[in-house]
């Protein structure tokens, strides 16, 4: 709660980072996130001041392990049902703008 | 100038199970576009993966195939960039924990033995196919979520030759364990090369390239001619080498450089929070281990030692199992198995790649191919007719015995009937005769050829010689 | 006897009279769907609701309970977070990007809720993909707060509360991340329940944060808490990371006083910053629990003054990866471009709203090449610090008593422009989250502006019912609190 935090040290490239995440912004936005991501990152920053050798990372609440399933086959959706929601189809597939490589 | 080059490769090898690696629909090539998919490889919104366990397993066994050490915890990871092909923009791979580390491959080029080092060997999935139209792009994801093993050797080849024997050694080592059917054509085996050249006195590798998404052994054997050429190229004209990946153009027989991917690098890796990190007791591992199938080099050796074959034959025979399989089904049967591995080598290969048909659609039982040997062997057919029988039982699967009564080709190995036809001959072709008698002794050649034809081939041309000589002779 | 009001009514309630056949469920579903359509407009809490499917499902049930059927939610109609998939319908996760997807199959809540014969309501409105704390974040509408419609209703589940809280439901889901059950819960006057994580199968929940995300009912009040959190939990093995663990008769659990109770008192919680009214309030439920036979005990969390940077790293992270695949190709909306790299910048900038840019473009950054260590992998040590004061915690006593929220309701666009005060507020809610434990909100009086104020009970893993104890009896000694 307490709001003593210091101003973030390094410069996020917002401009970077929103390609990317593939997230196009425009001018007002980029300036905004700027400023709000700067002052969140000052916040995060005091997770720095903490003393964490030796301490493993958390990944899970509670790591089950070998979690498997068996290798048997049960049917696929209908062709009908799985292209239901694509924006674009033609001939059976999904359609996107042509990929340049 | 001399040059040193240094090749190292990550090879994608389509594992062999029934089902995807996170999801229960089919794992098959083939069918209609978008028909093998569910929420999951489609990475709906709510859906989660659960781990296929064969495809833990085969990855293992290749790693212990490999003499890799298994790591007993191991972990899945989110890769993150952004591709049509992709469902869920990020492919479910393994960042820093994978299944194996370490581990070889041995190689043979010419004599010359080496042993390929392995980095690690990871379980991922495959992503979807792209097909480019003239204004758009068409997406397949049946292949979406189908298991993939990412093999990873160190920059340890220095030439094409090597990086062929690698992959060579590899698919057979891959196809011993069931592991992978590793069909090219179906794309089973592809790989990505990384290639860079020095001048033989420097000390520190030069900039590599990397040739993307290679799916045959010989496109790779080209691309590397031409790449490493071309980059020797450019450093003797005092040029730079960009790393970049290129891509190969089979027909051009060059390398292109791929337009390159902003930011390609930047994947943040992150722990699959979705996924639960596997650990293999040191128990599951050995009775893995123990499960192991034989594997090439032991074979060779043992064809050699079992059946008293040549080291060359038992290298051709054991280069596919399934041939070497075969073999052996056949050489149990027989007293020969010198000569039957004569009859694989030669014309069962050969009648295969005529067809284009892999050992596993031979129509003709092994026990039938040991019949023909027999055949030859007690001289009931020559081996003319041998050839003959064999491609009909070729086509047709039919008992060799069979054939032989049906065209009539037991051979003629009666004197009487034989002289008869030399009779003949040497009454048609007294010129020949002359020739003979006059020392050139080769045309008895000739004359044992025309009491074949005369016999429509079934005369034993043994005993056709002999009777001729002595006719001459006398 | 006058016809009942049947949309006050709690499901032990209504249960009770249909078992008796003394109403029927198209007669509640008809009150609730009234109630709706009477106070909707203000409230808002609503994004879908198909009537006439509704009215179906009730005469179903009706029939269904006539053949004999038992089931602990038979006729009852419950509205569901727009957040879970329910199969033929929509699931807008209130956000542009979800336009035009309609669901393919049920979440596996949902399958439990049908095999328990709930009566499925429609959708309830939330903070776009569950990323917020007040509703305001929805690209739909912004669901007021019944107490007071000025102020919001909380969030992410605000949709969830306001809807219970107003009578609009007779319960509902929720799914809590950060908060996003008992934060709302808390500011409704609603009970909110956020399970352990692993109990309740996420298979069908749209993911924000995998490793945090917990489905939960939010109820009138905790026996109903108890009904619903038990329909809908137990193992799944379409998700790897539900617990193969029996689950208990969570009702058996609400026994009416707190003899032999050791209940803890974080220091932590109970620091500057804590409103003075919502510290009253939480402490007068402290003293009402020790009234109740509880013994009280101080205890540490020394870490939690760094749960909401760990929280916000870890959420966001797995967030940027988990909101990628919204890009257009298989589902939902898009916005053409010249390639696919352009389609998909067009499609998720005009598909996402702020917020959720906001924090796909933080957990991006953190993950990003030279930053991972620095704040990805440090959270997760500190987030394992704060587990590890939890469980230490824990040796001391069965359950923790805290405030829900440092302060009550606010106005609505009191904290829009400023999203980290928006985030400082989940500072008592996020620990659980992180330490997987389960945790429950219980309306423990008002602000003198008449707004509820939320007691938080947080149990060790699996100890749902110590939570739940806590909580009914508390609730039976106190009452339970009325629009
Ligand atoms: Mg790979
Ligand atoms: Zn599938």
């Amino acid at each position: 709660m307490s709001k003593a935090y210091s101003s973030h040290t390094e410069k996020i490239d917002v401009e970077y980072v929103a390609h990317l995440a593939r997230i196009k912004l425009n001018e007002e936005e980029r300036e905004r996130f700027q400023a709000q991501l700067e002052e969140i990152l000052g916040y995060v920053d005091q997770l720095k001041t903490l003393n964490v050798e030796g301490v493993d990372p958390m990944a899970h609440p509670f790591p089950i392990q070998n979690v498997f399933r068996e290798d048997k086959t049960c049917p696929s959706l209908d062709h009908e049902v799985a292209m239901k929601n694509a924006p674009q189809k033609r001939n059976g597939h999904f359609m996107v703008p042509k990929i340049v490589e | 100038m001399n040059y040193k080059v240094t090749i190292g490769l990550e090879t994608h090898v389509q594992l062999k199970t029934n089902t995807k690696v996170w999801c229960s629909c089919a794992n098959v090539y083939g069918h209609p576009p978008n028909t093998d998919i569910c929420l999951i490889c489609l990475g709906y919104p709510g859906s989660l993966p659960v781990l296929n366990k064969e495809a833990v397993r085969l990855t293992v066994m290749t790693g212990l195939m490999l003499g890799c050490n298994i790591n007993t915890y191991s972990k899945f990871d989110r890769k993150s960039y952004f591709y049509p092909d992709m469902p869920k923009n990020y492919q479910i791979s393994q960042y820093d924990k994978p299944f194996c580390e370490g581990g070889g491959v041995e190689i043979d080029v010419d004599g010359d033995r080496k042993r390929v080092s392995l980095t690690r060997i990871h379980l991922e999935e495959d992503v979807g196919k792209n097909i480019h139209h003239e204004s758009a792009s068409l997406i397949d994801f049946n292949r979406a979520g189908t298991p993939l093993m990412e093999i990873v050797t160190e920059p340890d080849m220095e030439s094409a030759d090597e990086v062929f024997a690698y992959l060579l050694a590899l698919k057979q080592i891959l196809t011993y364990g069931a592991v992978s059917d590793c069909n090219l054509e179906q794309g089973n085996i592809r790989c990505d090369v990384n290639c860079s050249v020095r001048p033989a006195d420097q000390k520190e590798l030069g900039t590599k390239t990397e040739i993307k998404n290679m799916n045959t052994f010989k496109g790779v054997y080209r691309a590397l001619k031409h790449e490493i050429q071309r980059q020797i190229d450019v450093v003797e004209k005092g040029g730079v080498i960009h790393q970049e990946a290129r891509r190969w153009d089979d027909l051009a027989g060059v390398t292109t450089a791929m337009r390159p991917k902003e930011y390609a690098h930047d994947y943040r890796y992150l722990p699959d929070p979705d996924l639960m990190s596997v650990v293999l007791s040191d128990e599951q591992v050995s009775k893995w281990r123990e499960a192991l199938p034989e594997l090439p080099a032991a074979r060779r050796s043992r064809l050699v030692a079992e059946y008293n074959i040549p080291e060359y034959d038992a290298k051709v025979l054991a280069a596919d199992k399934a041939i070497a399989d075969y073999y052996e089904e056949a050489a149990r049967l027989s007293d020969h198995p010198k000569v039957v591995s004569n009859w694989i080598m030669t014309e069962v290969l050969r009648a295969l790649s005529e067809h284009d048909r892999g050992i596993q659609q031979i129509k003709i039982s092994p026990q039938y191919l040991v019949d023909l040997v027999k055949l030859v062997d007690d001289k009931t057919i020559n081996m003319p007719s041998a050839k003959e029988v064999f491609n009909q039982m070729f086509e047709t699967g039919e008992n060799p015995s069979t054939i032989v009564e049906h065209k009539g080709l037991v051979q003629v190995s009666d004197t009487d009937a034989i002289d008869a036809l030399i009779v003949q001959v040497l009454e048609e072709h007294p010129q020949s005769v002359g020739d003979y008698r006059n020392g050139k002794k080769n045309a008895a050649q000739f004359l044992v050829g025309q009491v074949m034809r005369l016999s429509k081939g079934k005369a034993n041309p043994q005993i056709a010689m002999e009777a001729i000589q002595k006719k001459l002779n006398s | 006897m006058n016809p009942y009001s049947y949309q006050k009514g709690t499901i032990h309630e209504l249960v009770n009279l249909l078992e008796k056949g003394a109403c029927t469920s198209e007669e509640i579903v008809t009150d609730v769907l009234d109630s709706i359509g009477a106070l909707d407009k203000k409230i808002q809490a609503y994004v879908f609701v198909d009537r006439e499917a509704c009215l179906e499902q009730a005469q179903m049930a009706d029939q269904a309970r006539q053949a004999g059927k038992k089931g602990s939610l038979l006729g009852v109609p419950i509205a569901i977070k727009d957040v879970l998939n329910v199969k033929g319908d929509p699931c807008t996760c209130a956000s542009k990007i979800m336009e035009g997807y309609t669901a393919s199959y049920d979440a596996t809540v949902i399958s439990r809720l049908r095999e328990e014969g709930a009566v499925l309501l429609g959708r309830v409105n939330m903070d776009e993909f569950a990323m917020g704390s007040s509703t305001e974040n929805s690209a739909l509408k912004v669901t007021r707060n019944p107490w007071n419609t000025d102020y919001v209703p909380g969030g992410s589940s605000g949709g969830s509360a306001a809807a219970v809280a107003a009578d609009e439901a007779i319960a509902s889901l929720g799914s809590d991340t950060g908060g996003s059950i008992r934060q709302p819960a808390a500011f409704c006057g609603c009970v909110g329940l956020k399970p352990t994580y692993g109990r309740v199968s996420r298979y069908g929940l749209v993911a924000y944060a995998s490793s945090l995300d917990q489905i939960g009912p939010i109820t009138k009040d905790v026996r109903d808490s108890a009904i619903l959190l038990e329909a809908i939990s137990g193992y799944d093995q379409m998700d790897s990371t539900s617990v193969d663990m029996a689950v208990p008769d969570f009702q058996s659990a609400l026994k009416e006083g707190l003899e032999g109770a050791r209940l803890g008192l974080p220091a932590e919680y109970f620091v500057e910053g804590v409103d003075p009214e919502v510290r009253e309030g939480v402490d007068k439920a402290i003293e009402q629990c020790r009234s109740l036979g509880a013994e009280t005990v101080e205890v540490d969390l020394p870490h939690t003054s760094h749960a909401i940077a760990a929280y916000y790293i870890i959420a966001n992270a797995e967030a940027s990866a988990n909101l990628a695949r919204f890009d257009g190709v298989r589902y939902g909306a898009r916005i053409d471009g010249k390639d696919p790299i352009d389609m998909y910048a067009k499609t998720r900038e005009q598909g996402f709203g702020e917020e959720v840019k906001r924090r796909i473009i933080l957990g991006t950054y953190v993950l990003s090449s030279g930053y991972y260590d620095a704040y990805y992998l440090r959270a997760q040590k500190v987030r394992t610090l704060i587990r590890n004061d939890f469980e230490k915690a824990f040796e001391s006593c069965d359950a923790l008593l805290t405030p829900t929220t440092p302060t009550a309701a606010f106005a609505v666009g009191e904290k829009k422009g400023d999203p980290l005060q928006m985030y400082l507020n989940d500072v008592f809610t996020v620990t659980a989250n992180l330490a997987g434990i389960c945790g429950i909100s219980v309306p423990c009086g008002f602000t003198s502006k008449g707004l509820p104020i939320g007691l938080q009970i947080l149990g060790p893993a699996y100890k749902e019912e110590n939570v739940l104890n806590v909580a009914y009896a508390y609730e039976q000694a106190a009452g339970r609190s009325k629009v």
